[in-house]
């Protein structure tokens, strides 16, 4: 049998209640596999700001987790306007939520330096109208 | 069965008709308790009799114990019962959760570890951190129980008073969960204790109720005073913090909700979070005897009438804080929840053993088989702890394939027969 394990999970934009489902149920996973605590916090802090820019502002996208016994992956794909500058986006504090997103405590710019200050790899590729695709990973080990 | 879906950490089973627990996944939050009809769930507990080898006896009821009697009975009339009823002395112990109080608030300022800080003063929630949040271990604030420093003191003064050596002084802690009563058994870490023993406060609270009247014609003792006397219900922790930003939070549901939170890194410019696992926080404890809501109303009582006050001189506390007077002993260490498997490639094969097994059963997290879950049954067969055959709707798949292999064979017979004898005469 597979030495791997992967699950998709769909991300709907603007579903601001159901936000935060995924790495929840990523979390669970992780920890009936046995993975270490500290691991499995930091793909859930990862996640969540993946998934919290789905909903910010992607029409749609799918979450996919895969797991080896050597490394987490994460691959968010989503449907949406995508991100004009990459570089500007790396940088904290930049954001272009709106007052609304800000509100609700969201926005503060620390949403993609997040994400690679939590992981291991990190890769980011973006076409402008159509889509951002995030993927990152964490070895085990 | 109703205890099955009551259990918010999924420890319960049902086995050959009688409920157990999986100690590794029980946080003693006592909700089996709560809704067996049954009263299945005994949490074993200790009794006068226990305690007859000290030399001298202090009760330290637990501050919901002054919101179980009469709506104006108070609490130093309750103490002076306590002696009444058998024990040598009574200890108040709400007093020490005012200086606990002035410890957190000394704490949050002079610390900057990482926020937000979690209370750990009901067991239930501690156990819960260990085995479902191990990360959090280091968001819970590092601080002794108001109980075990009342009982610190409480020993430390009788030992002067009567020059009695320590271990012949018996400090009871009247509870009113079993969380707290199995926290004293079995600590969540190794350390010594200044509690020699606990007994629930549904068990004293007749003695207590009968000798009242005679508690209150007995010679009078101070009131007991402080804002630690609103720290049984939700809120009246974070009551006693100045400043800060605070929160409270009840129920397991919705402190799962708020760990979550935490662990996605949120939450973080919160300071302070009071956490308890009953609903209604400690009046609502399953060893009570009084309607939360009523005992609730009662705390609220007395901390009007008996609160304004301090009982703690600030300065003094301070200084005892310095002096590391109410750190937490020992560490608090993980224990998390078992995995499919201690080797992750084989965990991994196990689940995908599970998500199969798991798309055989119905969904419907019927509970027949004694699992709280189908997920949770698929997994206890994956780990050899349950058997396929348990699940009601299996069996009846199997028992409908075969009734249908045993019709179509006698549907083919009588085919044969109708094919073969009336026909074949016919043509002969």
């Amino acid at each position: 049998m597979s030495r791997k394990i992967a699950q998709v999970f769909a991300v709907r934009g603007k579903d601001f209640l159901g936000g935060g489902r995924v790495s929840t149920e990523i979390k669970t996973m992780l920890r009936e596999l046995g993975i270490a605590p500290e691991i499995v916090r930091r793909v859930a802090i990862a996640t969540y700001e993946a998934e919290m820019n789905i909903v910010m502002y992607a029409e749609e996208a799918t979450i996919t987790v895969e797991l080896t016994p050597q490394a987490v992956r994460v691959v968010a794909e989503d449907r949406g306007p995508g991100i004009p500058d990459i570089g500007l986006a790396m940088q904290e504090g930049f954001s272009t939520a709106t007052p609304e997103m800000r509100e609700m405590g969201f926005g503060a710019g620390m949403g993609l330096p997040n994400i690679k200050r939590n992981t291991d790899r990190l890769s980011i590729t973006s076409t402008a109208g159509r889509g951002t695709r995030v993927e990152f990973a964490l070895d085990i080990h | 069965m109703k205890c099955l879906r009551a259990c918010p950490t999924q420890a319960v089973r049902v086995r050959n008709g009688k409920a157990t627990l999986l100690r590794d996944r029980c946080i003693d939050c006592g909700e089996c308790v709560r809704t067996c009809p049954n009263k299945a769930f005994i949490p074993r507990t200790s009794s006068f009799s226990d305690f007859t080898g000290f030399k001298y006896t202090i009760a330290l009821p637990s501050p919901v114990f002054y919101s179980q009697f009469g709506k104006d009975v108070a609490p130093a009339t309750i103490l002076n019962a306590l002696k009444l009823v058998g024990f040598d002395d009574a200890f108040d112990v709400t007093c020490a959760s005012e200086a606990v109080s002035i410890a957190i608030e000394e704490y949050l300022s002079t610390y900057d570890t990482p926020r937000p800080l979690i209370s750990p003063f009901c067991p239930a929630i501690v156990r819960l951190v260990q085995i479902m949040y191990p990360s959090l271990l280091d968001n819970l604030i590092p601080i002794e129980s108001p109980m075990e420093i009342a009982a610190r003191e409480a020993k430390r003064l009788k030992m002067q008073e009567l020059g009695l050596r320590e271990d012949e002084i018996g400090a009871i802690y009247l509870a009113p969960c079993p969380a707290k009563m199995i926290a004293l058994k079995n600590p969540p870490r190794k350390k010594h204790s200044f509690l020699d023993g606990v007994i629930p406060i549904s068990q004293i609270y007749p003695n207590v109720l009968r000798v009242l009247g005679a508690a209150e014609a007995a010679e009078p003792r101070p009131d007991v005073r402080g804002l630690g006397l609103g720290w049984p219900i939700l809120g009246g922790q974070v009551a006693c913090l100045k400043a800060e930003e605070r929160i409270a939070i009840a129920g397991l549901t919705d402190v799962m909700r708020v760990f979550h939170e935490i662990e996605n890194g949120k939450l973080k410019d919160i300071h302070y979070i009071e956490c308890h696992s009953c609903p209604t926080a400690c009046v609502g404890g399953t060893l009570t005897v009084e309607n939360p809501y009523i005992a609730r109303g009662r705390v609220l009582r007395m901390v009007e009438r008996y609160g304004a006050e301090p009982c703690q001189d600030r300065q003094k506390i301070k200084e005892l804080v310095r002096k590391n007077y109410f750190a937490l002993v020992g560490t608090i260490a993980p224990s998390p929840a078992p995995p499919l498997d201690e080797d992750i490639a084989r965990a991994i094969r196990k689940m995908h053993r599970r998500n199969q097994m798991y798309e055989t059963l119905p969904k419907i997290d019927c509970g027949a088989c004694g699992a709280p879950t189908c997920m949770a049954f698929a997994a206890d067969v994956v780990k050899g702890d349950a058997d396929a055959d348990q699940c009601v709707f299996l069996v009846m798949k199997t028992f409908e394939g075969m009734t249908k292999n045993l019709m179509d064979a006698v549907g083919k017979h009588k085919k044969r027969l109708q094919g073969t004898s009336p026909r074949g005469d016919h043509d002969a």
